[in-house]
C-alpha cells in the first residue's frame, strides 16, 4: 500500500516489458497483454480511490524520493481530491480504449500498444506528480506517444495533424518550463532559500511573489494549459488532430488530455499565483464564454461527425474554465465532475463514431440517415450518451453544468452575472447541434443503399459502452459519490483565494522556506 | 399512506425499465401494455389513498415532506430528491396518473400491431415517471429534473415514427423543434433559479417561500426570479411566443397528443407558476404580463384553429388557447381556478384527442377533416363522446368547461380588467365556433370520404372504455368546483378552491383581493359568455352543416385574413428567418469558414512560415566555412574596439 501510486503510474511499463518478448504476429495475445496490463492499473487504482481519506485536504498516498539533490527537485507524488477523479479516469478509459481497437488496428499492434500504455504512465504522471519538474517530465513526456499514435495510425492528414498538435503544445510548454525554473530560482533568492521545484513549498511563497512577475508567471502557465484545454482561440489543433487520430487516440486525447490543461489551471495557476488570478480572471472568464458559444455554433455546422464531437469539446471545456475561475465551491467542484463527464460523454461519442466508421468508412453525416432502422441499439447508446452531452438532468452532465453555472452566477470574484447568463445559451446551442446531427444520421427514411445492410453493434462493442454508460447515469443520479471526493481539496482553495482576496494572509503564506 | 409515497413516482419508473429492457423480447403486447397500464394505475391508487388520508387530516399537517436521498450537493447548494406531498401536488398527482392511466390502457388498442410497440410503453412510462417528479418535488432543482425529462419523453414520443414524413420535414425535425423550443425556456428557468439561490440561498419550496414572505411586494429582484421562471413556462405550456412546437407536437402518435400535448406536461408551466404563487404574488408586474400572454395567447391560437383542416391541428391550437386561459387565471391571482381548469381540460381535452385517434384510426390514418364528414353513422359511440367533449369546452352550461372556464372570466372581470374579460368572453366563443366546425366536418353533413378505400369503423372496446369514462368525467367533472353564486343556496361548495386554499394562502393574503359581493353582476358575466358560446356553437353548426357555402364565400371575401390564419400568422416563417437562417449561416459561412479556418488557423500557419522563412535567412549565417566565421569574428572585435575608442 505504501508505494501504491508508483505502482499505478508505473505498472503499464511491466505490460510493455512483456511486448518486448511476444512476437509482433502473435495479435491477440499482444492485445490480451495490453488490455490485462491496463486493467490491472485500474484494479490498482480503486484501491486508491477507495482508500482515499475525502475529509483530508492534504496530498495523501505520498511518496518522496530526492532526484536531483543538489536542486531540491524530487519524485514526489501524491493524491488529494482534485486529482483523484482524474487519475481513475485515466485508468477507467485506458482499458477501453483497447478493447476499441480491437478489430481497427491491425498495422504494428504491438507498437500501438506500447505507446498506448507509455501514454497512461505519461497521464497517470501528470495527475500524480506535485513537483514542478517532474510534472514537467511528465506533462512533455506524454507528447511523444500521442504524436505517434496520431501520426502512424492516424488518418490522412495525420502528419499534418501529428506536427500541428505537438508544436502548438510543445510552443506553450517551453514558457511554462521558463516559468518553473524562474520559480526555482525565485526560491532561492529569498532568505535562506535554495532552488526548489517542490510544490508544497511553492505554494507557501509563490502568492507573495511581486505583482508584475507574478502576472508573467501566470501567463506563462496559463498560456501552456490553455492550449491543451483548448481555450479559444487556441483550439484549431484540436479539430484537426481529432479527425486524423484512430479512435483510441481520439478518446484518450478528449477524455484526458484536455483535461490536464484544466486541472493544471486548478492545481497550478489559482493556488501559486493568486493575485495574478483575480486580474486575469475577467480575461479568462471571457474567453471561455466565447469559447462556449462559438464550440457550439461551429459545431453546428460541421459535415463531420467527429469534427462536429470536436468542436463540441471546445465548448464544453469553456464551461469548465469559468467553474474553476469562479473561485466557488459549487463552481469548482462543477468543473471537477465535468471534467469527468466530458470524458465518459465525449470519450463515448468518440467511440460511436469510430464504429460507424469502422463500418461505413466515412464520418459525413450526409452519408446516413435513417439508421434507427438498422442499428437500432447503436442509436439507443448513442441518443442515451447524446442527452448526456446536452446536459439532460439525471444524467451526468447536467450535475457539472449546472453547478459550475450556479457557481459563477454568484461568483463575487467574477463580479457580473453576465457571463453566466451567455454560457447558459450553451444550454440551447448544445442541444441544437447535437439533436440536430442525430436528425440527420439515424431519424428519417435510409436513403443510402449502402446503409441498409449496416450490422448492429456486437457483444465487444456493447460490452466496452456499457460501463461508459453506467457512469454517465450513476454521476447523475447519485453525484455525492464523486462530489464528496473533491469536497474538501475544493473548499480548501476556495478559502485561499478568498483570503488571498480579503487581504488576509493566511497562516500558511510567508516568504521564507521552512 | 404518506411514506408510501415514494411508491407513486416508483411504479411508473419500474415500468420504464422492464419495458425499456425486456419489451423487445416479451413481444406479447398484452404483457407489454399490461405493466405499462398497470404501473401508471398502481400510482393511481397510492394516490387515492393519500388523498383520502389527506382530506381526514387537518389542514395544518396535509402538507408533508418525504425525503428519498441527497441529489446533488456542493458549497453551500444542498438539493435533495425529495416529494412535496401537499394539496397542490396530489391534486396534479390524481389528474396525471388517473388520465394517464386511461390513456395507457386506451394505447394498447390504439398502438396494436406497431412495431414499436413495446417502446411506446416504455416512453409513456418514463413520460409518467418525470411527470410526477415534476409535481411532486419539494424544490425548484428536483423538479427540473421531470420538467426536461418530460421534454425528453416528449422528444422521443413526437419522434416515434421516426421514418415518417410529416409537414415539410419528417417527424424528427418536430421533435426536434419541440425539444430546443424547450431549451430555450429553459435557459430561463436555469437562471430564474440562479436568481433564486443567489437570493434565497435555496432552491426548496419551503424555505424560498418562508423567506419571499418576508419580501416587499413589488420587489425588483424577485420580479426577475418570476419573469426568467414564466420564460420557462411559455415554453411548457406552449405560449405565445414560445407555442410554436406544439402544433408540430401532433406529429407523435395521437395517444401522445392526449397525455403529454394536452392533459399532463403543458400544464407544467401552469403548476410552476401556481407552486410559486407566493413569488408571483410579491410580483405584480410579472402577473401582469402572465395575464396578458396568457390572454393573447388564448386569442390568437383560437383565431387560427378557425382554419386548420387537420383534425389535430384544431386540437392542438384549442389546447395553446386553453393554456392561455390557465395563465389568464394565474396572472389575475385566481390560481385555484387556474388549477381547476387544468383539471377539467385535462378531461374535456383527452377525451377530445382520443376520440379524433379513434377517427383517424378509423380513416386510415386519414387527419384532413376536409376528407371526412357524416362519420357519427359509422361511429356513433365516439360521435357522441366527442360531441360532449365538445360541449365541454366551448362551455356549454353546467358541463365541467362552464364551470372552470367561467370562474376564470369571472376572476379576470373582478381582479384583472373588464377589456381582458371581453377579449377572454370573446375567445371563448371563437373556442365553440371552431370545435362546431370540428365536429361538424368530421362526423355530420356529407360524407367526402373515398369508400372504396376507407371503411371507417367504431372503435375497438380497448379504446372506447376511457372515451366513456373521460366523457362522464367532462360532465360531471365541474361540479367539484361549482362557483358560490350558483351553488351558495344548494349547499354546494367550491371543493377544489377551498381544497387548495391553504397553499396559496400566503400568496392571497399579499395580493389583498377586494372581496366582491356582486352576484347580479357575476351572473350577468356568466349569461353573457354562455350567450356567446351559444351562439359559437350554433354557428359552427349552422355553417358547416347547412350553409358551407358561407364559409366558403367568406375565405374568398377575406382572403387575406383567411391566409393569413392559415399560415398561422407566419411566425414559424419569421423565426426561421430572423433568428434560425442568421445564426446558422453566420456560423457556417462567417464562423468556421473565414474566422476559424481562415483567420485563426491561418495566423497559425502564418506565423509557423514567419519563422520558417527568418530561419531560412538566419540558416545562411551558419555556412560552416570556419574562415568566414573568421572573418565576422575579427570584423566584430574591430568594431567594439572602435566603438570604445570613440568613446
Amino acid at each position: 500500500m505504501q508505494n501504491i501510486l508508483t505502482y499505478i503510474l508505473f505498472s503499464p511499463l511491466i505490460g510493455i516489458l512483456l511486448l518486448f518478448f511476444v512476437n509482433k504476429e502473435k495479435k491477440s495475445l499482444i492485445k490480451y497483454i495490453g488490455i490485462a496490463t491496463s486493467l490491472v492499473t485500474f484494479a490498482l487504482s480503486l484501491v486508491v480511490y477507495v482508500g482515499f481519506d475525502s475529509a483530508n485536504t492534504h496530498m495523501q498516498f505520498v511518496e518522496q524520493y530526492p532526484w536531483i539533490a543538489g536542486l531540491d527537485i524530487s519524485y514526489y507524488i501524491g493524491v488529494d481530491g482534485l486529482s483523484l477523479l482524474l487519475i481513475v479516469l485515466t485508468t477507467f478509459l485506458t482499458p477501453i480504449s483497447l478493447v476499441a481497437s480491437w478489430e481497427s488496428i491491425t498495422d504494428r499492434l504491438k507498437e500501438y500498444v506500447a505507446f498506448m500504455l507509455l501514454l497512461e504512465v505519461g497521464m497517470i504522471g501528470v495527475f500524480v506528480a506535485i513537483d514542478l519538474f517532474l510534472f514537467y517530465v511528465f506533462w512533455e513526456a506524454m507528447l511523444i506517444p500521442m504524436y505517434f499514435i496520431i501520426g502512424i495510425w492516424g488518418g490522412k492528414e495525420r502528419i499534418y495533424a501529428a506536427v500541428k498538435f505537438f508544436i502548438y503544445t510543445m510552443a506553450g510548454s517551453l514558457l511554462m518550463l521558463i516559468a518553473i525554473l524562474w520559480l526555482g530560482y525565485y526560491a532561492s533568492t529569498l532568505p535562506d532559500g535554495y532552488f526548489t521545484t517542490n510544490l508544497q513549498k511553492l505554494y507557501q511563497i509563490a502568492p507573495s511573489i511581486p505583482m508584475n512577475i507574478q502576472l508573467w508567471m501566470f501567463a506563462a502557465f496559463a498560456l501552456s494549459f490553455a492550449i491543451k484545454v483548448p481555450l479559444f482561440p487556441l483550439h484549431t489543433w484540436l479539430p484537426d488532430a481529432h479527425v486524423q487520430a484512430p479512435t483510441a487516440g481520439s478518446v484518450i486525447l478528449a477524455g484526458v488530455l484536455l483535461k490536464m490543461g484544466t486541472y493544471g489551471l486548478l492545481r497550478f495557476c489559482l493556488p501559486l499565483f493568486p493575485q495574478a488570478s483575480f486580474a486575469f480572471t475577467p480575461l479568462m472568464a471571457i474567453l471561455s464564454v466565447i469559447g462556449i458559444v462559438y464550440g457550439a455554433l461551429v459545431a453546428m455546422v460541421q459535415t463531420d461527425v467527429k469534427k462536429l464531437v470536436a468542436y463540441s469539446s471546445v465548448s464544453h471545456l469553456g464551461f469548465v474554465v469559468l467553474g474553476i475561475f469562479s473561485m466557488t465551491e459549487e463552481g469548482i467542484q462543477g468543473a471537477i465532475i465535468q471534467m469527468i463527464n466530458h470524458g465518459l460523454s465525449t470519450g463515448a461519442l468518440f467511440l460511436l463514431v469510430g464504429m460507424i466508421y469502422d463500418r461505413r468508412h466515412t464520418r459525413e453525416i450526409a452519408q446516413f440517415g435513417g439508421l434507427a432502422k438498422v442499428m437500432p441499439v447503436f442509436t439507443t447508446i448513442f441518443m442515451i450518451v447524446t442527452f448526456s452531452s446536452i446536459g439532460l438532468p439525471g444524467l451526468n452532465g447536467f450535475v457539472g453544468e449546472f453547478l459550475i453555472l450556479i457557481g459563477s452566477f454568484n461568483s463575487a470574484f467574477l463580479g457580473t452575472h453576465t457571463y453566466t447568463v451567455l454560457a447558459a445559451t450553451g444550454v440551447i446551442f448544445s442541444a441544437v447541434y447535437m439533436l440536430w446531427m442525430c436528425q440527420r444520421v439515424f431519424f428519417g427514411k435510409i436513403t443510402h443503399d449502402e446503409n441498409k445492410t449496416l450490422v448492429d453493434l456486437n457483444k465487444r462493442e456493447i460490452g466496452l459502452l456499457i460501463p461508459v454508460i453506467l457512469f454517465i447515469v450513476w454521476i447523475g443520479v447519485y453525484p455525492s459519490t464523486f462530489l464528496k471526493s473533491s469536497a474538501a481539496s475544493t473548499k480548501q482553495v476556495v478559502t485561499q483565494m478568498v483570503n488571498a482576496k480579503t487581504g488576509n494572509v493566511q497562516s500558511g503564506i510567508t516568504s521564507t522556506i521552512k | 399512506m404518506y411514506s408510501l409515497a415514494p411508491l407513486i413516482v416508483l411504479f411508473p419508473l419500474v415500468g420504464f425499465l422492464i419495458n425499456g429492457f425486456f419489451g423487445r423480447k416479451i413481444k406479447n403486447e398484452t404483457v407489454v401494455g399490461g405493466i405499462g397500464t398497470a404501473a401508471v394505475a398502481l400510482s393511481f391508487i397510492v394516490a387515492v389513498g393519500i388523498f383520502v388520508e389527506m382530506i381526514s387530516l387537518p389542514v395544518e399537517h396535509r402538507s408533508q415532506i418525504v425525503s428519498l436521498f441527497q441529489w446533488i450537493a456542493a458549497g453551500s447548494l444542498s438539493v435533495d430528491a425529495a416529494l412535496q406531498i401537499d394539496q397542490l401536488s396530489i391534486f396534479m398527482t390524481l389528474i396525471v396518473t388517473g388520465v394517464g392511466g386511461l390513456i395507457h390502457f386506451y394505447s394498447i388498442g390504439y398502438m396494436h400491431g406497431d412495431t414499436g410497440f413495446w417502446r411506446f410503453f416504455t416512453y409513456l412510462n418514463l413520460f409518467i415517471f418525470a411527470m410526477l417528479v415534476l409535481v411532486l418535488a419539494d424544490n425548484y432543482l428536483f423538479m427540473f429534473l421531470g420538467w426536461e425529462g418530460v421534454g425528453l419523453c416528449s422528444y422521443l414520443l413526437i419522434g416515434f415514427w421516426y421514418d415518417r414524413n410529416f409537414e415539410k420535414g419528417t417527424t424528427a425535425d418536430a421533435a426536434k423543434k419541440a425539444f430546443i423550443v424547450n431549451r430555450i425556456g429553459d435557459f430561463g428557468f436555469l437562471l430564474g433559479m440562479f436568481l433564486m439561490f443567489s437570493t434565497f440561498g435555496s432552491l426548496k419550496y419551503e424555505t424560498v417561500f418562508a423567506q419571499a414572505g418576508l419580501f416587499e411586494r413589488g420587489n425588483e429582484v424577485i420580479m426577475w426570479i418570476t419573469l426568467l421562471m414564466f420564460v420557462g413556462a411559455t415554453g411548457k405550456s406552449a405560449q405565445i411566443p414560445l407555442y410554436v412546437w406544439l402544433p408540430d407536437a401532433m406529429a407523435g402518435p395521437t395517444p401522445v397528443s392526449a397525455l403529454i400535448h394536452a392533459a399532463t406536461m403543458v400544464t407544467a408551466g401552469v403548476y410552476m407558476v401556481a407552486r410559486s404563487s407566493i413569488l408571483y404574488a410579491l410580483a405584480p408586474a410579472t402577473m401582469e404580463i402572465v395575464a396578458i400572454v396568457g390572454l393573447l395567447t388564448a386569442f390568437f391560437a383560437g383565431t387560427i384553429g378557425i382554419v386548420q383542416n387537420d383534425i389535430k391541428k384544431v386540437l392542438a391550437y384549442s389546447t395553446v388557447s386553453q393554456l392561455g386561459y390557465m395563465f389568464l387565471g394565474c396572472g389575475v391571482g385566481a390560481f385555484s381556478a387556474g388549477l381547476f381548469h387544468v383539471m377539467t381540460h385535462a378531461f374535456f381535452k383527452a377525451l377530445l384527442f382520443l376520440g379524433s385517434g379513434a377517427v383517424i384510426h378509423a380513416m386510415h390514418e386519414e387527419q384532413d377533416i376536409q376528407k371526412m364528414g357524416g362519420l357519427k353513422k359509422y361511429m356513433p359511440a365516439t360521435y357522441k363522446t366527442f360531441f360532449i367533449g365538445a360541449l365541454a369546452i366551448a362551455g356549454f352550461p353546467f358541463l365541467s368547461g362552464f364551470f372552470s372556464k367561467d370562474e376564470i372570466l369571472w376572476k379576470t372581470f373582478a381582479d384583472g380588467s373588464p377589456w381582458m374579460w371581453l377579449i377572454g368572453a370573446l375567445a371563448a366563443g371563437v373556442t365553440a365556433f371552431y370545435m362546431f366546425r370540428l365536429v361538424s366536418l368530421t362526423f355530420e353533413g356529407n360524407e367526402r370520404f373515398d369508400h372504396h378505400h376507407v371503411h371507417p369503423h367504431e372503435a375497438p372496446k380497448t379504446m372506447l372504455y376511457p372515451l366513456i369514462i373521460l366523457a362522464v368525467l367532462s360532465v360531471v367533472g365541474g361540479f367539484v368546483g361549482v362557483p358560490h353564486v350558483l351553488g351558495g343556496a344548494l349547499g354546494v361548495h367550491n371543493y377544489v378552491e377551498e381544497f387548495l386554499e391553504p397553499v396559496f394562502a400566503p400568496a392571497n393574503a399579499k395580493l389583498h383581493l377586494p372581496y366582491h359581493d356582486s352576484a347580479g353582476l357575476e351572473l350577468g358575466l356568466m349569461a353573457v359568455s354562455v350567450a356567446v358560446g351559444l351562439a359559437g356553437i350554433w354557428f359552427g353548426r349552422y355553417v358547416y352543416i347547412q350553409r358551407k357555402d358561407i364559409a366558403e364565400s367568406a375565405a374568398k371575401k377575406f382572403s387575406g385574413l383567411y391566409k393569413l390564419l392559415w399560415n398561422k400568422y407566419y411566425v414559424d416563417e419569421v423565426y426561421d428567418a430572423v433568428v434560425v437562417n442568421p445564426i446558422k449561416q453566420t456560423s457556417d459561412k462567417f464562423l468556421w469558414k473565414i474566422f476559424d479556418v481562415q483567420i485563426i488557423d491561418n495566423a497559425l500557419n502564418f506565423s509557423a512560415k514567419f519563422i520558417e522563412t527568418t530561419a531560412n535567412i538566419f540558416r545562411k549565417v551558419q555556412t560552416g566555412v570556419v574562415q568566414s566565421y573568421a572573418v565576422i569574428f575579427v570584423a566584430g572585435i574591430l568594431f567594439v574596439l572602435g566603438y570604445l575608442m570613440i568613446q
